[in-house]
């Protein structure tokens, strides 16, 4: 008889809901409980680098905003480096490197402040270009949708990133680029992600 | 030697897909193409961590993190308990698990819910915790009540509690929800019918747990939560640098 393999299986995914913000942004749901609620801050007090805001809607497929969507980023901080002891290096004392972020109720738009990120490891050799790591959750998404978000000021790392070119279809990598722009003197970079139709955003299975 | 390598991919035949039309908002909130496959780099097999400066000790006490002073949330006390694994069957300590849900009759406090059932003026209806070296963690709280939602027009889901979970990379991040065992609404739930493996649902079920339970106190329920594994992986070229 053969032997079974002691593996467990992941457990299934659900949708987060509409009133996720309960759980994981609960001012957001109409009421103060804990004495700080988590992701808001992604880069703490002594984060180097550039600062920029990050701007955006998630839009469905009849061509409307979500509003009740909450997106988590996952960053390096300036030198390339993620705050994990697996990260690659040293990282500012109180840096994370996540953030935790929902769309206005009203409009679906969010937005956020944070430093820009530099260039990581690749997986095998060479490096991958700035990028954020985005997991996108509302209602009506059955389990998280991962992807992420380049920097249209890169356009040369861009060209050489690993994880671009193994979208085999040219024209689709640009849903990924963020267009930067200025405001105030500060960057700000638009990045619309679209479910569904011509234009749809490449999604990973990580 | 060896050391952690990638995470084992995702088994999607147990997963929901995006596109289930019985759960009617998933028809224009699913991607159509297919996905592009990622082998880990660095930015997978990170991900953020947690300490016990980023939360309070009784953020995991629903029946008194929202409640006034000698006061109480009105319900079925029940203790919500189990381990934080990965497919490896290792405990994940020391990651954070951010639950949510309505109260006893069915209501969520939140601004956008109007369910005629009140809000209970001493919940909130959510906690968080970090599991310990063994990957173990516990809330107290009250069984949600069942509520009705706009899908077809008497559907009703099952009692439930919505979890979140880290794990210690950011492709294990997972958010699911939590049922009770012998809830008849369960298998006629078009979200909880989302998930295409029957094996994969009852890993989904907290089973009554009399031996946690605290006589003349609180009903335990065990529920534990699996997260995607590592391989172990021999020194190779291949993965220089990672
Ligand atoms: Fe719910």
């Amino acid at each position: 008889m053969p032997q079974e393999l002691a593996y467990l299986k992941e457990s299934a995914s659900q949708t987060a809901g509409p009133y996720v913000h309960i759980g994981l942004a609960p001012g957001a749901a109409g009421f103060e409980i804990y004495r700080q609620e988590l992701g808001r801050d992604m880069t703490g007090p002594n984060a180097k680098g550039e600062r920029i805001r990050v701007e955006g809607r998630i839009i469905d497929g009849m061509g409307a905003p979500i509003k009740d969507v909450l997106l988590e980023v996952w960053q390096a901080n300036a030198d390339g480096h993620y705050a994990h002891p697996e990260g690659g290096g040293e990282v500012e004392e109180g840096f994370r490197g996540w953030g935790r972020v929902i769309s206005d109720f009203d409009t679906g738009e969010w937005g956020f402040d944070t430093v820009k990120p530099g260039a990581t490891r690749g997986r095998n050799v060479g490096t991958q270009a700035p990028h954020l790591n985005l997991w996108i959750v509302a209602r009506g998404i059955n389990i998280g949708l991962n992807t992420r978000m380049y920097f249209s000021d890169e356009a040369e790392a861009n060209a050489a990133d690993p994880v671009l070119n193994l979208i085999e279809w040219e024209n689709r990598r640009g849903t990924l680029i963020a267009e930067r722009t200025e405001r105030d003197g500060m960057p700000v970079y638009r990045f619309d992600v679209r479910l569904q139709g011509e234009d749809e955003t490449v999604f990973f299975d990580v | 030697m060896t050391q952690p390598g990638e995470f084992y991919q995702r088994d999607r035949s147990i997963q929901p897909p995006a596109f289930t039309p019985g759960y009617k908002t998933s028809v224009a909130r699913s991607p159509r193409y297919s996905m592009i496959s990622l082998q880990n780099s660095v930015s997978e097999i990170t991900g953020p961590r947690f300490g016990h400066s980023d939360i309070d000790a009784g953020d995991n006490d629903l029946l008194t993190n929202y409640a006034k002073a000698g006061e109480s949330p009105i319900g079925e006390r029940i203790i919500l308990h189990g381990r934080v694994l990965d497919e490896n069957a290792r405990p994940v300590p020391k990651t954070l698990v951010e639950i949510w849900q309505a109260n006893a009759g069915g209501r969520y406090r939140h601004k956008k819910d109007t369910y005629l059932a009140p809000i209970d003026p001493n919940f909130g209806g959510c906690g968080r915790t970090l599991t310990d070296e063994n990957g173990y963690f516990y809330f107290r709280t009250v069984k949600p009540g069942a509520y009705p939602w706009r899908n077809m027009v008497n559907n009703w889901r099952p009692a439930h509690i919505h979890v979140s979970v880290f794990g210690t990379g950011f492709a294990q991040r997972l958010i699911t929800q939590c049922y009770f065992e012998g809830d008849p609404l369960i298998p006629i739930c078009p979200i909880v019918q989302t998930i295409p493996d029957q094996g994969a649902i009852e890993q989904l079920t907290a089973k009554l747990d009399l031996n946690a339970t605290i006589p003349l106190d609180s009903i335990a329920y065990k529920f534990d939560i699996v997260l995607r594994g590592r391989r172990s992986t021999l020194f190779e070229n291949r993965l220089e640098g990672n």
